[in-house]
């Protein structure tokens, strides 16, 4: 038969999202095909029930748009304020996050999911609102519509021409705990528009009449219904999974898309995470950034880093890779992380260059066992226009140089043209025309790619106008020069380009190695820094070379509150607490150029090391640099964990440090206390001795002589015990008495404490009163009895002779045992019953009784470090009453105990 | 024929101390012979071939249980040893080491020469009986015929507990710790199941003591183990 018990890891990580997902608040939304089906109206039907149901409701946000039937919802649920934030010159009504979290309702209808905030705002979205709420363990209600997905917004863009660009990446929409479709048929939905039931923005009309065409509502509402379909599919899956019911196919096959610097890798994005949603597989984009894509615009990198993001949010694993074969590169880390699918955007058809291979070829020829699919591109041939002009653009950027150059450029064609005169009549024309070639070539090398081909042009026309006969003129004698021309021309610009690439590439290989270097002479600096402080020099020092920023370092304490910056000399920026504390508690980034409060003007990052957040490191960009390209990005992950590590490193040292000082301390007071006792019980011990011999000298003593001798004895004996509780207090206090904690039944300890006390007590009636069935208890013996003792004495000292005390136990609440010594004297003094417990504090001090008022003290000492509680309470009749308590906890079974006997014959 | 005067060999470190334990050794008709230090007492030990050794644990010149061990592996004459009072992991490692029985400083002439007398009385006793039935209290014990009466009635008991009584009476007055007790009944595996011993000790006295929650035969001492004492 086959195993088909679930795999024990699986079921693990199915267990820790589910306690992950108890922790967090869950998030149910309201799906629709279109505006207008009544999402908000079903949330807010689901709502009012939940409201009856004694839930704890608020309305975070809704957008009625004036219908009446969902206005009248409203009624008598709790809304929270909105905040208004001006933006340009207007003031918008955005929901208020703070005022949620702060009245942590238990479920929170925030309506429209793919709204986006107005800049400023804590989030750029509302799902990343919604997000903080749920992982503040906040229920949320949320409406969403179908083209708002992310994947599907090219898709029903495509359909119905109109594209919106507030969008929810997918994976929110999937980690929804509940999906409710709301349907309706685009025959109704058309009927309410008709009645005016649906809200229509006036400014927009025209646009929303031609998309309330019946074919794309019937479009909209299959995409949905078919999305809703695959979600209740996985949740299908996932339920046979649990159950167990067949073992679920699962494939280690996962996807890699690959991205580049085109337009078109959202589109690439898109398509893959369809694709990998489909397959129910992870998957990865990558982006290869060769040195050649290195001259790229600012604006096309960033486009890359964009999509590189999108990516991010819908789920992928991303990775910008540098290398100097894209192919090689992709195929390399395709390998690493078997990946067995690749996806690649199609390749323009280029008509002019039939013999060169797709990319997609160029792949599958080196890496025969990996498949690859192609996807469209979204470009269109206008976009493509864009695209080449955009192209076009940087080819410029690379020839631009400053004037200078070019005039020293045209100054070295011109002085080859000086030398080359003289020579003119010695040598060939073809070796003069290599004399010209040169003067590119160091052109090239030493101005840059710009100068170089102006140098190649001005060639020409020196040796044209200079050598060429006819000379002095432009006019070609010779047929056969046309040809020279052109090859000097050629071979000028491409020994032009080639020069300037290398000299480009030698100028990122430098950079690099720069950059590596200053990491290198980071991490040994931090290797040595023995305090936060130095951390935090080190890494101001780095963020000046390697990033041109001021940095500042905020730790965080036990409490996980963030510290002020630590101070440097260069000085810090001015932090913003709120955001940094944010970013702890997120551990996320935030600040300039992140998801989250994009409007400051720092960069907040965490500082992750491997046991905990360590705090945050401020980074405050100068304008100038570009903070976010993918090489810069790596050197500043790099440089916060390097950062983030070496400050755990000094943690533990301080930690070290702290538990050495506290082990020595520990050390040195155990051994004066047992120094203490041990000298002055010594001569306590000799004297109660000496004293009991003195009846034993001879001649005999008198029986006066005999008296003082057992005064001399008693009162060593109080002595004594006076000592006893003086070191046994100190003990307590100093934390230095270890609990012997085994299970044992109460009575023993009662029978010993009377054994022990008999004498004191010799004048009173001592009664015990224990249920039969007490359970074991685990608890300190030789302590419990001295709490037994200590109250059976104070029982004793306080009550007249002839009094009865009676020790008894019983169950209290909360799996404790209460146990008591109770009497029948005067009871305690009114208003005295907590102050007793007080050290140094006695029942009544005008009193004769002795002692300094430590045995209560002690009495609650030890209970309170078996975790029970003690209190005196006056009976109701008459005398006083100590109770005090310890927890039952779990005692061991005696299941054993008979069973593991030698083998014996039993007793008849 | 006069009986020969029990020799008692003190090991303390205390002239005082020292000095009153001999007095009233001397006043009960022992023999005494005193030693400072635990070189001499072990020397002393083997040359004076004393009846009973008291020890003091907290010597300058090592560790008492090394004493004691020393000692067992020739002799098995009694060892009464003094301590202080919070310590009782001290005690309890005299005790599984082979001690016999302990007094806590300070104690008094009395309770000392209590222990005495009831040690060398187990010794005499010991070298002495053959018979193989005991008697305390309405209580009479026949470990021959693994019979157990009270007032005359047979008593019933399981055989943890028979085990548990038979093992006690035949120690009477020392101190027997929880290990030796486990070891004794159940078998070494279990040495550190104490509560085995505190729920079948407290299941023995609701049997044979008059009132188990003050009892008079099998008494507690807490934190250390517990002691038989017939009378």
């Amino acid at each position: 038969m086959k195993d088909i018990r679930p795999d024990p890891d699986l079921i693990l990580d199915r267990i820790k999202e589910e306690e992950m997902r108890a922790a967090r608040g869950k998030l149910k939304i309201f799906f629709g095909a279109s505006a207008g089906v009544g999402k908000t109206y079903a949330m807010l039907s689901a709502a009012r029930q939940q409201t009856e149901q004694g839930t704890d409701v608020v309305i975070g946000v809704v957008e009625t748009h004036g219908r009446k039937e969902t206005e009248a919802l409203l009624t008598g649920l709790e809304r929270l304020p909105l905040k208004a934030v001006a933006y340009r010159d207007r003031v918008l009504q955005e929901f208020h996050i703070d005022a949620a979290l702060a009245r942590k309702p238990a479920l929170l209808l925030v309506d429209e999911l793919a709204h986006s905030n107005v800049p400023g705002s804590r989030h750029a979205k509302r799902w990343q609102d919604v997000e903080e709420l749920q992982s503040s363990g906040i229920d949320v209600y949320s409406t969403v519509n179908v083209q708002h997905l992310e994947t599907l917004n090219d898709v029903v863009g495509g359909i119905t021409g109109i594209r919106v660009w507030e969008t929810v990446p997918d994976h929110v929409f999937d980690a929804a705990d509940e999906v409710v479709l709301v349907d309706l048929t685009p025959d109704e939905l058309l009927q309410r528009l008709k009645e005016g039931k649906v809200y229509l923005p006036q400014q927009a009309e025209r646009a929303i009449q031609n998309f309330f065409r019946k074919g794309n509502l019937i479009a909209l509402r299959e995409l949905a219904l078919r999305r809703t379909a695959d979600r209740v599919d996985s949740e299908m899956i996932q339920y046979r999974r649990d159950k167990s019911v067949t073992r679920a196919w699962q494939t280690s096959e996962s996807l890699l898309a690959c991205i580049g610097p085109g337009d078109g890798s959202g589109r690439i994005v898109r398509s893959a995470a369809r694709i990998a949603a489909r397959l129910d597989v992870p998957w990865h984009v990558i982006y290869v950034e060769t040195p050649k894509l290195r001259h790229l615009s600012e604006k096309r990198r960033l486009q890359t880093l964009k999509s590189l993001k999108l990516a991010q949010e819908m789920g992928s694993e991303t990775a910008s890779l540098s290398g100097s074969d894209a192919i090689a590169t992709i195929i390399d880390y395709a390998r690493d992380h078997n990946l067995s699918k690749v996806i690649v955007g199609r390749d323009h058809a280029q008509s002019w260059r039939p013999w060169k291979r797709s990319f997609a070829d160029r792949v599958g020829k080196l890496a025969p066992d990996l498949d690859i699919i192609q996807v469209a591109r979204e470009d269109t041939p206008a976009d493509r226009r864009q695209e080449e002009k955009s192209t076009s653009e940087s080819l410029l950027d690379r020839l631009r140089a400053p004037w200078q150059s070019f005039a020293m450029s045209s100054v070295f064609c011109a002085l080859v043209t000086l030398i080359a005169m003289p020579l003119h009549t010695v040598f060939d024309r073809a070796n003069i025309a290599m004399l010209f070639l040169m003067a590119v070539v160091l052109s090239a090398v030493r101005y840059g790619l710009g100068p170089a081909v102006a140098a190649a042009f001005l060639n020409v026309a020196a040796f044209d106008f200079f050598f060429v006969p006819p000379r002095f003129s432009f006019a070609v004698g010779d047929v056969q020069y046309l040809m020279t021309f052109a090859v000097m021309l050629a071979v000028g610009l491409v020994t032009a380009k080639l020069t300037a690439d290398l000299k480009f590439q030698a100028r990122v290989a430098s950079r690099r190695e720069q950059r590596v270097r200053a990491l290198y002479e980071m991490s040994r600096d931090l290797s040595g820094a023995l305090i936060a402080e130095q951390i935090a020099e080190i890494s101001q020092r780095f963020a000046a070379t390697g990033f041109g920023a001021r940095a500042a370092i905020m730790l965080a304490d036990e409490r996980d509150r963030l510290h002020e910056p630590i101070q440097v000399p260069g000085g810090v920026p001015t932090v913003d607490v709120g955001i940094s504390q944010w970013a702890f508690d997120h551990c996320a980034e935030a600040g300039w150029g992140t998801d989250t409060l994009a409007g400051s003007p720092l960069l907040y990052v965490p500082l992750k090391a491997p046991m905990r957040t360590r705090g945050v490191l401020v980074l405050e960009p100068s304008p100038s640099r570009r903070l976010m390209a993918p090489e810069q990005r790596r050197l500043l992950d790099t440089f916060a964990r390097l950062v983030a590590i070496s400050l755990e490193r000094v943690h533990y040292v301080d930690v070290a440090r702290a538990t050495t000082v506290q082990m020595e301390s520990e050390r040195l007071r155990n051994s004066l206390l047992s120094a203490i006792s041990h000298d002055l019980r010594t001569p306590l011990a000799a004297l109660v001795g000496l004293a009991d011999s003195m009846s034993m000298t001879q001649p005999p003593p008198t029986g006066q002589q005999c008296d003082i001798a057992a005064s001399m004895r008693e009162e060593a004996l109080r002595m004594n015990s006076l000592v006893n509780n003086l070191l046994d207090m100190a003990r307590l206090q100093a934390g230095a008495v270890k609990l012997n904690r085994q299970w044992q039944p109460l009575e023993e300890v009662v029978g010993s404490a009377i054994k022990a006390m008999r004498s004191t007590m010799a004048g009173h009636r001592v009664g015990v009163n224990l249920p039969a069935e007490l359970p074991l208890l685990e608890f300190d013996a030789v302590l419990v009895e001295r709490v037994l003792c200590n109250l059976l004495e104070n029982a004793a000292t306080y009550t007249p002779p002839g009094s009865t005390i009676e020790i008894g136990a019983a169950p209290a609440a909360r799996d404790q045992i209460d146990i008591w010594v109770e009497d029948d004297g005067p009871g305690l003094p009114a208003g005295k019953e907590e102050l007793i417990f007080n050290k140094f504090e006695r029942g009544r001090k005008e009193s004769a009784t002795s002692g300094v008022g430590l045995g209560l003290a002690i009495c609650r000492a030890i209970v309170a470090a078996h975790g029970g509680t003690i209190r005196a309470e006056n009976r109701h009749g008459r005398g006083a009453r100590f109770v005090f308590s310890l927890p039952c906890g779990n005692p061991p079974s005696l299941d054993g105990a008979e069973k593991d006997l030698p083998e014996e014959e039993s007793p008849k | 024929m006069s009986e020969p005067r029990p020799a008692v060999l003190v090991i303390e470190d205390e002239p005082n101390i020292r000095r009153f334990i001999r007095m009233s050794l001397e006043a009960e008709g022992c023999q005494v012979y005193e030693t400072d230090s635990m070189q001499r007492g072990l020397i002393a030990a083997g040359t004076r071939r004393p009846d009973m050794v008291v020890l003091d644990l907290g010597l300058p010149d090592g560790d008492g249980v090394d004493f004691i061990r020393d000692l067992r592996a020739w002799s098995d004459i009694p060892i009464i040893v003094l301590s202080a009072r919070t310590t009782e992991a001290d005690k309890v490692g005299a005790l599984d080491s082979g001690a016999d029985d302990y007094l806590t400083k300070p104690f008094g002439a009395a309770e000392l020469l209590a222990r005495v007398r009831a040690q060398l009385r187990r010794r005499s006793s010991a070298s002495a009986s053959g018979s193989a039935v005991l008697e305390f209290g309405r209580m009479r014990v026949d470990l021959g015929k693994r019979l157990v009466e009270r007032a005359g009635e047979p008593l019933h008991l399981t055989p943890i507990e028979y085990r548990l009584l038979a093992f006690l009476i035949t120690h009477p007055d020392s101190v027997l710790t929880h290990r030796q007790l486990l070891k004794a009944v159940w078998g070494p595996s279990h040495a550190d199941d104490s509560h085995y011993i505190r729920v079948y000790m407290g299941l023995l006295r609701k049997k044979i003591e008059e009132d188990p929650s003050q009892p008079r035969h099998i008494i507690t001492e807490a934190g250390v183990g517990y002691r038989f004492v017939a009378a």
